[in-house]
């Protein structure tokens, strides 16, 4: 009985000893958490891991610690592509592949649940914070305690998630859950629940960041910088945050209530006793489809910084930049339905959502135009950054052109589930946000670590990428004509074959700049010295966060700027009266102080997930009561926040420019 | 004057205003669910069937009553009587309890006399709709306890006029709600 209330439905089966491939995976990520456990104790790094990250409310930490679980999870992700794409290679006509079907449907589930969750959403959080409060000229978030919430929130999620790889099973219903198939007759194990709470939990640390953003931008802008002055990146950050606000809460309701149908046996969106399954559909979508834009938004925003700083120009069209940003946000969430044409709407609401979604087309094409009048006469440079630039340019027009297809729903009928559509959201999401948000990190990384990434390898990488993708995801348009549906583990039809071959060979090639990717950043640790960036301005770029040394200091600027027009430091530059902040006067700067409430918070939320996936009613206590007394007791704190005096920071600024010198 | 890092009273409202429009969503998707599912199909067992309305009516002047006696906290914090704020807090809880105390009995005696959450679609977003604004009263009511006992702490101070203006939005905003709720579960649904 005490058995059943500790570990609810966790039993030693639950584990998948009879998976080669699952216990390796497991096994492997073990060894890794043992090994960095082993490190850090062997260094006697644990007070600093502590001190300096676990409990730090520093918006540049929280970045680069977002970067990372981004990195480590595209890891996780990609080993599901290549699982998925050599089964696919492998399993036609006589042969099966290695893959049994149940093991199949988790990987595509998981493959998309953590591409979208724990390394897009992860990795656009982490250029946020490294980026946003050194664009407007301010010195932290609004809420900084609750950015670290935040951030623990979402790892707890992705842990959540590959917890799932060890204990239990992970959802087969394709990475939305569609009911009546995620309900619990017909998905009776953990698998959907892994998916509602990882799902939720890191849901709710996304919201409060958007939250946290909205605020940021609105409140912290530095003197003069109105919203027609801030950089576009700001703008497309501020306009997918908006977008968070608006549809992260139905995200929420809509895993409530399949959850809530799971545990207490309601009937929302079961197929009998009045349920609809069309409501989950809906709902979820009308997160969904704002979702991809919150995805996007801020590599539009990279891609016009980028543009901009490498053709060493003014971005062309500012203002129709803004304007088409905000007409996307808007957009966005009145196209939901273009996801399920097929699904019995009527002709007439088709053609709505149908137009609507086209119409998106034209504000896209505005902002492709501007970055191509922005080159136009420029100087440009072919660093990395604006390689990856180059190269979203022609994807992302393929992969538009694939969308505008889709929206035409007597096309789409045709389409519908079809690798078609793979390919078609492959193409953008790779093509857009993916080459987007590379491109930010290379672009910012300077910033954030005090030394570039070496050109060669990321050169490489970037071929690799490239070539790869066009290899891995071009056939799939052909297969998708041809009648090829997504998520099969197996076809009888061997015509479909070879173009699937060619596809794996596509993934090996994207494997091959993954590593690449890594060797680069390796590389670059260990010659950060002939890389080190002494200006603070590697780039000759054009915004504040160029005006800060590199790594920025604890308190970013000295003393916050001033602005009178857009791109003021590359304007000062231009006139040479470049501000010497020691000039000025310095006060002390008030800054909090790190706290441990977000990580402990998010744990407990952690334990309280795992206990409601496999029923364990005293963790379940546990984790809930945690939750609650640590967020109650973090309110009698009155010791929030501290003063940098007036030394320190004279000290620091004059080694800066010191070595800038 | 202070860097704008920390506790700018402006910026932190503009946050928790955020936060309110987060939760209006919410239960705005909460709303539609309820009225998609009980509209086209009728059930053998309806909501209408078993409900009493008189009391939801007591109900609702619970929630109004405290919402009243709220303000008057507020009016005591400006004029820095300390003793009266948590005086008029505990009233406030006590509205509060007992709408929480009322709802619960009610939603017992409906699933004993049949209208389970699991009985229908009808059902399941019945208990849902109104139970997410009850869970919300709840979280309030522990809220208002803790403020009780901090404003000693914290005296008259700018935090404490800050966490109980939040408080008060969010005790203002969950009465709008219920508002909705009396209307669109209870006077179209039930009459």
């Amino acid at each position: 009985m005490f058995m059943k209330l500790l570990f609810g439905n966790l039993t030693l089966e639950a584990i998948p000893f009879h998976s080669v491939i699952v216990m390796g995976a497991s096994a492997f990520m073990l060894l890794a958490l043992l090994a960095i456990l082993f490190v850090i104790t062997y260094y006697h790094k644990w007070a600093y891991i502590w001190n300096e990250w676990i409990t730090t409310v520093d918006h540049k930490k929280i970045g680069i610690m977002y970067l990372l679980l981004s990195l480590v999870m595209l890891l996780r992700g990609f080993s599901d592509v290549i699982l998925m794409r050599t089964q696919q290679a492998l399993a036609g006509g006589s042969s099966y592949g290695f893959l049994p079907p149940d093991h199949f449907n988790q990987i595509f589930t998981a493959h998309g649940v953590i591409m979208i969750f724990f390394v897009a959403m992860p990795m656009m959080f982490a250029l946020l914070n490294m980026v946003i409060p050194l664009q407007i000229g301010a010195r932290d978030v609004a809420y900084p305690y609750l950015n670290s919430l935040s951030f623990w929130l979402t790892f707890v999620g992705a842990m959540l998630c590959n917890a799932s790889l060890i204990f239990g099973s992970f959802a087969q219903t394709g990475w939305l859950a569609y009911p009546p198939l995620s309900e619990l007759y017909y998905s009776p194990d953990v698998g959907v629940d892994y998916f509602i709470w990882s799902l939720q939990i890191s849901g709710v640390g996304t919201l409060l960041a958007g939250i946290n953003f909205i605020a940021t931008i609105f409140k912290m802008r530095c003197q003069g910088m109105t919203l027609m002055k801030m950089p576009i990146f700001v703008w497309a950050s501020l306009c997918a945050m908006i977008l968070v606000a608006l549809a992260f809460p139905v995200l929420t309701v809509t895993l409530a209530l399949l959850a809530l149908d799971r545990m207490m046996g309601m009937h929302f969106f079961t197929d009998y006793a009045g349920g609809n399954i069309m409501m989950y559909i809906n709902l979820i979508w009308i997160w969904g489809h704002p979702e991809v834009y919150i995805l996007i938004l801020p590599a539009f925003g990279i891609f016009s910084e980028v543009v901009a700083t490498f053709s060493q120009k003014r971005l062309f069209g500012y203002t129709t930049m803004v304007w088409a940003i905000a007409a996307i946000t808007f957009l966005s969430f009145v196209v939901w339905l273009h996801h399920f044409f097929t699904m019995g709407a009527g002709a007439d609401v088709n053609a709505f959502f149908g137009i609507a979604t086209m119409i998106i087309a034209i504000p896209t094409g505005v902002k492709v135009f501007n970055w191509l009048f922005t080159m136009y006469k420029g100087r440009i440079i072919l660093a990395t950054p604006m390689l990856w630039v180059t190269a979203f340019f022609t994807t992302f027009a393929i992969g538009g052109m694939s969308g505008v297809m889709l929206a035409i729903p007597p096309v789409d009928f045709q389409m519908h589930n079809s690798v078609f559509l793979v390919a078609h959201f492959h193409n953008v999401i790779i093509g857009g946000v993916l080459f987007g948000y590379f491109a930010g990190i290379i672009y910012w990384f300077p910033k954030a670590f005090g030394f570039r990434l070496d050109e060669k390898s990321g050169t490489w990488a970037f071929i690799f990428w490239v070539v790869g993708f066009y290899v891995a995801f071009m056939p799939l348009y052909v297969l998708g004509l041809n009648g090829f549906m997504r998520r099969n583990f197996y076809y009888a039809n061997e015509v479909y074959h070879p173009y699937l071959v060619v596809a794996a060979i596509g993934a090996g090639f994207i494997f091959i700049g993954i590593l690449l990717q890594l060797y680069q950043v390796f590389i670059s640790i260990i010659n950060r010295h002939s890389l080190r960036d002494a200006t603070g301005d590697p780039w000759n770029g054009r915004t504040l966060e160029w005006s800060i040394s590199s790594p920025a200091p604890l308190y970013n600027f000295a003393v916050l700027p001033s602005v009178e027009e857009l791109d003021q430091f590359w304007v000062d530059k231009e006139s040479r009266h470049h501000k010497v902040s020691s000039q000025q006067v310095i006060e002390p700067i008030h800054m909090p102080k790190n706290t441990a409430a977000g990580f402990i918070i998010a744990m407990f939320a952690g334990i309280l997930g795992f206990a409601l996936i496999w029923k364990m009613l005293i963790p379940g206590i546990i984790g809930f009561l945690g939750v609650i007394i640590t967020t109650i007791a973090r309110t009698f704190t009155k010791e929030t926040d501290y003063y940098i005096d007036v030394e320190t920071i004279k000290r620091t600024q004059l080694a800066f420019q010191k070595e800038a010198k | 004057m202070h860097s704008q890092t920390l506790d700018h009273d402006g910026t932190d409202v503009f946050g928790f205003w955020l936060y309110i429009m987060t939760d209006c969503i919410l239960f705005a998707c909460l709303f539609a669910t309820y009225i998609v599912l009980n509209g086209g199909m009728q059930h053998t067992l309806m909501l209408k069937d078993f409900v009493a309305l008189p009391d939801i009516l007591i109900e609702t002047f619970l929630l109004l009553a405290s919402n009243f006696t709220f303000c008057l906290a507020i009016l005591n914090l400006y004029q820095s009587k300390l003793k009266k704020v948590q005086f008029w807090l505990m009233i406030t809880f006590l509205f509060g309890a007992a709408f929480i105390y009322m709802e619960l009995t009610e939603f017992a005696r409906l699933a004993t006399e049949g209208f389970r959450w699991d009985l229908s679609a009808q059902a399941s977003s019945f208990f849902t709709l109104v139970g997410t604004h009850g869970l919300h009263v709840s979280f309030g009511l522990l809220w208002i306890l803790i403020m009780i006992f901090q404003l000693p702490l914290l005296g008259i101070s700018p935090a404490s006029k800050r966490r109980l203006t939040y408080l008060g939005l969010f005790w203002n905003f969950l009465d709008i709600v219920w508002i909705f709720v009396f209307t669109v579960v209870y006077l179209m649904g039930a009459l």
